[in-house]
Formats: structure tokens, sequence, C-alpha cells
């Protein structure tokens, strides 16, 4: 369904992908492992088209994400950011609302507000909290309203940028059961980048892992822990020695 | 020497591309007035925000600003018997002049800065890349409205300016020194032409556009981190503020220079 193949891109003298190959099959939970800066959350906004790789084409279903209709792309696509990235401005239901309220998918405003204030209650939230501003929210609710915003048009395809950074451990379970769940109940694609191995065994479906702006490895949980890579090794279980050096 | 120049050459060069996106972004930005969706609550909010919100800041800065120039010309007028010229003088000071110059530049302080910083603050924590996930076009939600309400809410402060710098050269002069308050009317309403008033509502749309997209484009291209937003903010009102002195001396030049 999503096809990277030979995917490059560079800021400035920083080669950050330098040749990325991965298959995303339909309905299949796939998560991106990889230490800071190997360029994951790069990989991402790349097929989301908010940047542009140099080489190499990104395709859904076969049609390149950087040709034809930008929006029709955008409309089967959700994402939470790691920071929620909520509009200050608007209230917790206009920023799940925001796009049944414009553009293509654009609904009459008493309807976009039940939708929203659905979403709110599909995540864990009271309707109570759809006309405070994001700002009063905590860290953890923040993340449900960003979670709510990203399914909150029915899309096919959701992208999780570390859904679980900054978050105690519980509200960390709490939100990696609502991607479980979210994601196998709307048989959609999921494609989530993450540091957190806890996460990452809770809703992979299967795991790749970036090293060097390149996919090193890729296989199911129960292949991860018998992988034979001493990259992978080092990094699922933390260790500072190994082939992967961490900047000091 | 050859490293000197060097040196000037990569200035020069650093120089001619920023002109280059900046005018990449301007034409981009009104490119967008033609090509719908339109976001009309945007718009609305922006000529609030810019408008209604910054009468009191131009009104107390006009109304001093005209007291002052009133007793400066007649301080000075005294020098050659020539202290009946202050309603004169402060009628064309502050309709040509110190009316649309000291509005754009209180603008720059308050909303160049302000729409700077709430853009910056969008750009650092991921506002503007989700904006684009949800399918809605930076440029349209954000730049568009704001420019465009400032274009067009400019000539309406700038004539609220006018109006109070010469009431407030009125009350000093008839309060403080002495003038008839009817024939201080007369005389302002006789020496103002209607070329004045075009000229001065005609800067205030330019130094409105400029205010803005000088906010926008600064707020648009922020580096990351808290010194990104201190610096797009501090960079967009200094840009803002020299812009609408060199275009407030070609807009004189244009309008008076016959």
């Amino acid at each position: 369904m999503i096809n990277l193949t030979d995917v490059h891109k560079s800021f400035a003298t920083n080669d950050v992908l330098r040749g990325v190959n991965l298959s995303v099959s339909k309905g299949e939970s796939m998560v991106v492992i990889g230490g800071s800066g190997t360029g994951k959350s790069i990989l991402i906004k790349s097929i989301l088209g908010l940047v542009t790789p140099e080489r190499g084409s990104i395709t859904v279903d076969g049609k390149d994400i950087n040709k034809g209709d930008r929006d029709a792309f955008l409309a089967r696509f959700g994402m939470l950011f790691q920071g929620a990235a909520l509009f200050d401005s608007l209230p917790v239901w206009q920023n799940v609302a925001f796009r049944l309220l414009r553009g293509s998918l654009k609904k009459p405003t008493n309807e976009a507000r039940a939708i929203a204030i659905e979403k709110l209650r599909r995540v864990g939230l009271n309707a109570d909290v759809a006309d405070r501003l994001p700002a009063e929210l905590s860290g953890g609710m923040q993340k449900r309203v960003g979670l709510a915003r990203a399914i909150a048009a029915e899309p096919e395809i959701i992208f999780f940028d570390e859904p679980t950074t900054g978050l105690d451990p519980i509200m960390a379970g709490v939100i990696n059961d609502l991607i479980r769940e979210i994601v196998s109940e709307r048989g959609a694609t999921a494609i989530t980048i993450t540091h957190d191995m806890t996460s990452v065994r809770a809703i992979a479906d299967k795991i790749a892992m970036l090293h060097a702006g390149k996919i090193r490895w890729t296989g199911s949980v129960a292949d991860m822990d018998t992988s034979g890579d001493p990259y992978v090794d080092q990094f699922i279980h933390g260790h500072a020695e190994g082939p992967i050096e961490a900047v000091r | 020497m050859t490293q000197t120049l060097a040196s000037i050459g990569a200035a020069f060069l650093g120089l001619l591309a920023a002109m280059g996106r900046l005018a990449l972004f301007t034409g981009q930005t009104i490119s967008h007035l033609v090509r719908p969706p339109f976001y009309g609550r945007e718009f609305g909010n922006a000529l609030i925000q810019i408008g209604y919100f910054s009468l009191p800041v131009v009104g107390l800065t006009a109304f001093f600003t005209g007291g002052a120039l009133a007793l400066q010309i007649y301080s000075g007028g005294a020098r050659f018997s020539a202290e009946a010229v202050v309603p004169q003088i402060v009628a064309i000071g502050m309709v040509r002049e110190l009316g649309p110059v000291l509005v754009g530049l209180m603008i720059a302080a308050r909303v160049t800065s302000s729409i700077a910083a709430e853009i910056a603050t969008m750009k650092v924590t991921e506002q503007i890349d989700a904006l684009v996930t949800l399918s809605t076009h930076p440029m349209k939600y954000l730049t568009l409205p704001r420019v465009l309400a400032a274009t067009l809410v400019m000539p309406i402060l700038v004539a609220v300016g006018d109006i109070i710098g010469i009431y407030g050269g009125f009350l000093v002069s008839t309060e403080r020194l002495g003038f008839n308050a009817a024939a201080y009317l007369q005389n302002t309403a006789d020496f103002l032409t209607r070329l004045d008033i075009i000229s001065s509502l005609a800067k205030g749309a330019v130094f409105g556009f400029i205010a803005a997209l000088m906010g926008c484009y600064y707020g648009m291209n922020s580096e990351r981190g808290a010194m990104g937003v201190g610096r797009a903010t501090k960079s967009s009102v200094v840009a803002a503020a020299i812009l609408i002195l060199a275009a407030n001396f070609l807009l004189t030049e244009a309008f008076f220079s016959a």
C-alpha cells in the first residue's frame, strides 16, 4: 500500500535519508525505531509531503504522493504529532473538527461538533473539555486530543510521531491501548515512530529499524528479540556498548 | 584583499537571495487572493486584532504628537512672527507625514511583532505542519487574512490617527496658546487638499501591507527554539520599520515631488 523506494533527503551537508526502502501493507501497524537524529521524523514528513525527497519515490496504492491531487492524498492521512501540535487559539472541539469545518470534508457546524465530541469520548475525554483551550489541558490530555483530531475524519492511514514521549507510564499505556484499538477496529494502516520499546511491543505488527539513513532491519515483534542483528540487539536492550555509537 | 572582496560579494549575494525569497513570498501571498478557499473567519479575526485593538495605541500616539507639534510650531514660528501658521502646519504635518508614519511604526511594533511571534511559535511547535496535514494551506490560512486585513484596515487607522492628531493640536492651541477655536478649524479645513488625504490613506494601506507581510515572512521562516522565535520577532519589527520609512520616502516623492 505504502512504498518507499531509494528515498534520499539531505539538509545542507547532512544526509539524513540515504536510500530508504520500506513497504507497509494495508491494515498493518508498522513501527519505525532508531536512535535520535536518524531521520525517523523526516521519513514520516516525506510520506506526508511536508518535505520533498531529492531522490527516490514514495507511492500510496501505486500513486506517487508528489504528483497528482495533493489534497486527495492528505484526506486519506491522519497525524498525531509528538507535541500534539494543537492550535492554541481554537477550543478543543474546533481542533478535533478542524478538517470537518473547512475544505472538501466540510460539514455543518453542529454535525462537526457532535463528531468532535464523539471522538473525544473515543479517546477517553469527557464532553466538558470540548470548549476549553488546549493550554488548559495536561500533556496527556493534549495528546489524546491530538489523537482524536488524527482520527476525526476517519483516515485510512494514521501516523504517530513519538506518541508516548513525555508521558508517565500509565498514560503511555493508555495511549498505546487507544492506538491499538483504533487501528484494529477501523482497519487503518498505521506508521509509528518511537524510541519507547514498551510502546513498540504493544502496537507493532511489524518493525523497521532506521540506522545511518537506511532501513537496517525489518521483522515482526516476535522476530525482534532473535534478529541476530547487533544493531537491533543493542537498541532494543538499551546497551551503551555496541556498534551504535552513543552521542555523548 | 581577495578575502575582503569575497566577503563583500558573499554579503551582497546573501542580500539578493533574501530579497528574492521575500519577493517570492509576496508573490505567493498575493496569488492566494484569487485562489479559493478563503478563510472569512480568520480574516474577520485579523481585522479585529489589527484594527480595533490598535485604536487605543494609535489614538494616544497621535494625540500627544499633535499636541507636541502645535507647541513646537508655535515656539519655532515665534522666532519669525509666524505663530499663526500652527493650524495649517499641524494639519499638513499630521496628514501628510506624521499620521501615517507614526501609525505605521506603532502597527509595526504592536502587530508585526505579534504576528511574527505567533506564527514562529506555531512553526516550532509543528502547528504549521499540522495545518498542512489537515489539508489547509498555511499561506491561505495564516498569511493572506492578516496581510489583507492590515492593508484594508490601516487607512482607517491612519484616518483616525490624523483626526486625533489634529484634535490634539487643536486642544493645545485653543486651551494653552490662545487660538480661536472656530478660526483654527476653518484654517485646518481650508488648508488641507484632497491629495493630502489620499496620500495619507494610500500610505496607510502600503504600510499595513508591509507590517503584516514582514510579520508573516519572518514567522514562517523562523528557526527552531525560543531563540529562533525571538530572532524572528526582532527581525520582523526592524525590517518592517525600515521598509515603512523607505516606502514613506518613495510615496512622498511620488505624490508631492512636482
